[in-house]
């Protein structure tokens, strides 16, 4: 592997894990809005906030740890995204910080209110859907490089299938990973209330969720074919997907291994995600900017990488005292700690 | 009204995130620390009130956490948004420390979740407090990365440019540059002093309000014993950092001094006017100051801004901001140690309304000073962006709508600012510390 692959591969990785916890986050947003709504928020309330408290700030760091990290590997994509990207970046940074103050606020701070979890439920989807911007542009067709000067074309974005397409995909995705996970979670509480009704909303939010799947994959078809071929020679990855999927839908309906169920989900996105990943390479922005032609100087690649595996070594035993404390410690999670 | 410039408007806006963040930064570095010494208090001198202390610390901290890390994620993307060019230059050169925050962030996160909620789960009261080094450390590694950057843009080293081209890049001597020392402690001991002030002024607030409670004047000791300390570190390195200024930065310096001829024994000039022609008027002078700021000995030679030119010389206002910084540290320093020797010596009631007054204005004063620090040693810095290498009008985006963009977060900023301060005046209200000391079983006593 050259360094150029280690250094996508790693903050891929990263991605990948921001997708995941932050979709969990985010859909719990959502969730506890409705439910507050409908007046179900007795019933799952408890569950989402043992679990979200500990844990919202590691979540904001996987973002972090991408956008610090992409622009360490490969310097080009500050300036080709950095100069597109001021307002939908911008758009994305203000839901990101009314997000995070304001569930610090309702949790530490003043008493529930109402206008504090609209806020925090309504930027649970809003923010998926502004950063997947950068994911859409990349595929080429979305921006004009000029003498220089780069520029992001707005009608170009806002009148495209894909993107609505892509936006579409992302909000579902967060819905359905959120549930599935907060099932798993209200199972191991022995809340059966709330596991009743999360386990409905993971089942109906599974079918949108794999339906968008595929309409997104065929729209792509038409908007970057290169990219359309490499990720239909990864046809395999995509079936490991599908399969995933499947299970994952099978053990949540039949009640049994809501774990596995959710590690299910894990592997479906982890498979689509890396599929959609390595096709696209070797662009990092479709046709300006490759791996190659962006990359760092090998000198910092190498104390990156160096860094990166120090860092590693550090983290895991962390992670892995905070999951013992707070995912896996039974007492914890059923509120009797 | 500007032009729509987006060099200027980038600059306005940058000024503004890290203006705003490094309220929250200065104090997400040094609370932390305080909190761990009043634990290690509590658990060291058996004393609950020391241990209450942690904990209510511990919780306002974290709100502000929040907006440290709402705004720091603001300013990390802001840089590649408004400043692409030096983005780009800066990765090949920088990427490391910037990398190696994240990952101070990271421990940092982590261990401070795990604290805040498990005040009782561990058989030991040690035990709790061992998860708060991890925070410490987190929380000063990533100001020693982050100020490394800063350290960076103001010597560049560690790389060559051929042809336009970065080369031959060393991470590590960009890293460690002649800068890299004085600002780091610098940065890091401020940070410590402003954090330790801020917390004495709430409790010197509550005593001039007449609380009697012993928990108070628990609090203001502490605190200002632990500030006193760090004032004077403060001065010391900030003495060195002139010294710093004088080698590698003597514009930076005779900038801020209103230095213009080139001499030894040259005065300090305190506040002051200046002349259309350049003249200082209405200023202290404080003789041989400046040659021993620069250099040890009366006898240094300071160079004056005749001899640099003028297309690079930074604008002037800064020795405003510097003039302030130095001031306002003294003031610090002589109001913390006027404590701590008083209620040390036993003889006079430390306590008196005046010192609790200066106690309290001490708080604000040191969020300007740190404010005027950081404009001080960035406007000092310009027209560069990296001294020497790259022009800040170089380095912005030249998109159109920075203006907009700085709308927008001026509004975000104040709607933040309000109501940090309205969630902790309500959160410390409703519940007093007499009331949580009643619900512990913590026994209260007036003094
Ligand atoms: C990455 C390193 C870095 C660090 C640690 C800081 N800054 Fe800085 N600062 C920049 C990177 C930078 C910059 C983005 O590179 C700017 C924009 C224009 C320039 O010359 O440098 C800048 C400009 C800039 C300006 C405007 C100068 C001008 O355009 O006239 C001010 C007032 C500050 N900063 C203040 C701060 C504060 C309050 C900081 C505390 C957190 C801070 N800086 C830390
Ligand atoms: C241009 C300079 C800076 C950048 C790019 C930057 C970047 C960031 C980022 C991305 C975060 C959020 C991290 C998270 O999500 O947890 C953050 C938070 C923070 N930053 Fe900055 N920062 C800068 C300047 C500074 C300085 C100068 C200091 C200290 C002296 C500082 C100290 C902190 C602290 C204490 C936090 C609080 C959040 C936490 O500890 O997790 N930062 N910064
Ligand atoms: C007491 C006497 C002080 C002296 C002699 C002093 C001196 C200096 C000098 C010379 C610099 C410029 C360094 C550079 O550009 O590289 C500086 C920067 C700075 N000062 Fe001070 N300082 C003092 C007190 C303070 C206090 C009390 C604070 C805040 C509470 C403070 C905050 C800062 C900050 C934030 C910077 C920018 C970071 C840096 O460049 O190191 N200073 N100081």
């Amino acid at each position: 592997m050259t360094y150029e692959v280690v250094g996508i591969t790693v903050l891929w990785l990263f991605l990948y894990g921001y997708l995941i916890v932050a979709s969990v986050d985010f859909g719990a947003g959502f969730f506890s809005y409705y439910s507050k709504k409908t007046k179900k928020d007795h019933i799952i309330h408890g569950v989402i906030q043992r679990y979200l408290s500990p844990v919202w700030e590691v979540t904001n760091v996987f973002l972090v740890f991408f956008f610090i990290g992409i622009v360490g590997f490969f310097p080009d994509t500050a300036y080709y995204y950095g100069t597109a990207l001021l307002i939908p970046g911008s758009v994305a940074i203000i839901l990101l910080a009314i997000r995070g103050s304001y569930y610090a606020f309702a949790t530490y701070g003043a008493e529930e209110s109402d206008f504090f979890s609209f806020l925090y439920g309504a930027t649970g989807l809003l923010i998926p859907a502004s950063l997947t911007t950068v994911l859409t542009i990349s595929e080429g067709g979305y921006i004009t490089v000029e003498n220089g000067s780069v520029q992001l074309l707005y009608g170009e974005l806002f009148g495209s299938l894909y993107s609505w397409g892509v936006v579409v995909l992302a909000i579902v995705s967060v819905l359905f990973i959120s549930a599935a996970f907060l099932t798993y979670y209200a199972s191991r509480a022995k809340d059966f209330n709330a596991l009743e009704l999360l386990r409905k909303y993971a089942l109906f939010w599974s079918f949108p969720s794999i339906i968008m799947g595929i309409v997104v994959f065929f729209l792509l078809g038409q908007r970057n074919e290169e990219h359309f071929m490499g990720m239909v020679d990864l046809w395999w990855m995509f079936a490991i997907s599908f399969i995933a999927f499947l299970g994952a839908v099978y053990l949540i309906w039949k009640r049994k291994m809501y774990g596995t169920a959710f590690i299910l989900v894990m592997v479906q996105y982890f498979a689509a995600f890396f599929a959609y990943g390595a096709s696209h390479l070797p662009y990092l922005l479709y046709p300006y900017l490759t791996i190659y032609d962006g990359f760092t100087n090998e000198t910092m690649a190498i104390s990156l990488i160096a860094a990166f595996v120090g860092g590693f070594l550090l983290l895991i035993p962390s992670l892995y005292l905070l999951m013992r404390l707070f995912l896996f410690d039974a007492d914890y999670v059923e509120g009797k700690k | 009204m500007f032009d729509n410039d987006p060099v200027l408007l980038s600059r306005i806006l940058t000024y503004l995130t890290l203006g705003f963040h490094a309220i929250f930064a200065t104090i997400g570095v040094g609370i932390p620390l305080m909190i761990a010494i009043a634990e290690w208090m509590g658990i060291k001198r058996n004393d609950p009130h020391y241990t209450l202390m942690a904990r209510r610390w511990a919780r306002g901290f974290v709100v502000s956490v929040a907006v440290g890390v709402v705004t720091g994620t603001a300013i990390g993307l802001q840089l590649s948004l408004l400043w692409p060019n030096f983005m780009q230059a800066a990765g090949h050169t920088i990427g490391l420390p910037m990398f190696m925050e994240v990952f101070a962030f990271f421990f940092e996160a982590i261990f401070l979740g795990i604290y805040l909620y498990t005040w009782d789960r561990f058989k030991t009261k040690m035990r709790h407090f061992l998860l708060l080094i991890p925070v410490v450390i987190g929380a000063t590694a990533s100001a020693f990365f982050i100020t490394t950057v800063n350290a960076f843009m103001n010597v560049p080293q560690g790389f060559e440019v051929v042809q336009g081209v970065i080369t031959n890049v060393n991470p590590l001597e960009a890293m460690f540059n002649p800068a890299t020392p004085t600002k780091i402690s610098h940065v890091i001991i401020i940070c410590y002093l402003t954090s330790a002030f801020i917390l004495g002024m709430i409790a010197a607030v509550k005593i001039l309000q007449g609380n009697k409670s012993v928990y108070h004047k628990k609090a203001l000791h502490l605190t200002m014993v632990s500030a006193a300390v760090f004032a004077v570190a403060t001065a010391l390195i900030g003495d060195l950092s002139g010294k710093y200024l004088h080698e590698y930065q003597p514009e930076k310096l005779a900038a801020a001094e209103w230095h213009f001829e080139t001499e030894e024994e040259a005065p300090l000039i305190l506040g002051g006017v200046l002349t259309e022609d350049n003249e200082v008027k209405y200023a202290l002078e404080i003789p041989y100051a400046l040659s021993i700021l620069a250099g040890f000995s009366p006898d240094t030679e300071v160079t004056g801004l005749n001899d640099f030119d003028e297309d690079v010389l930074p604008p002037l206002f800064v020795h405003y901001f510097f003039d302030l910084m130095v001031f306002i540290g003294m003031y610090l320093a002589f109001v913390s140690v006027l404590f701590a020797v008083i209620n040390w010596s036993g003889r006079w009631n430390a306590f008196n309304k005046p010192l609790l007054i200066m106690i309290a204005a001490g708080g604000p004063l040191s969020l300007i000073a740190m404010e005027s620090g950081w404009i001080f040693t960035e406007v000092g810095r310009q027209p560069w962006i990296l001294n020497g290498f790259m022009r800040t009008s170089e380095a912005a985006t030249t998109s159109d709508h920075v203006g907009l963009m700085l709308i927008l977060f001026a509004i975000l900023y104040t709607v933040l600012g309000v109501t940090f301060v309205f969630v902790l005046r309500k959160m410390f209200k409703r519940n007093p510390v007499e009331r949580e000391m009643r619900k512990r079983g913590i026994t209260n006593y007036e003094v």
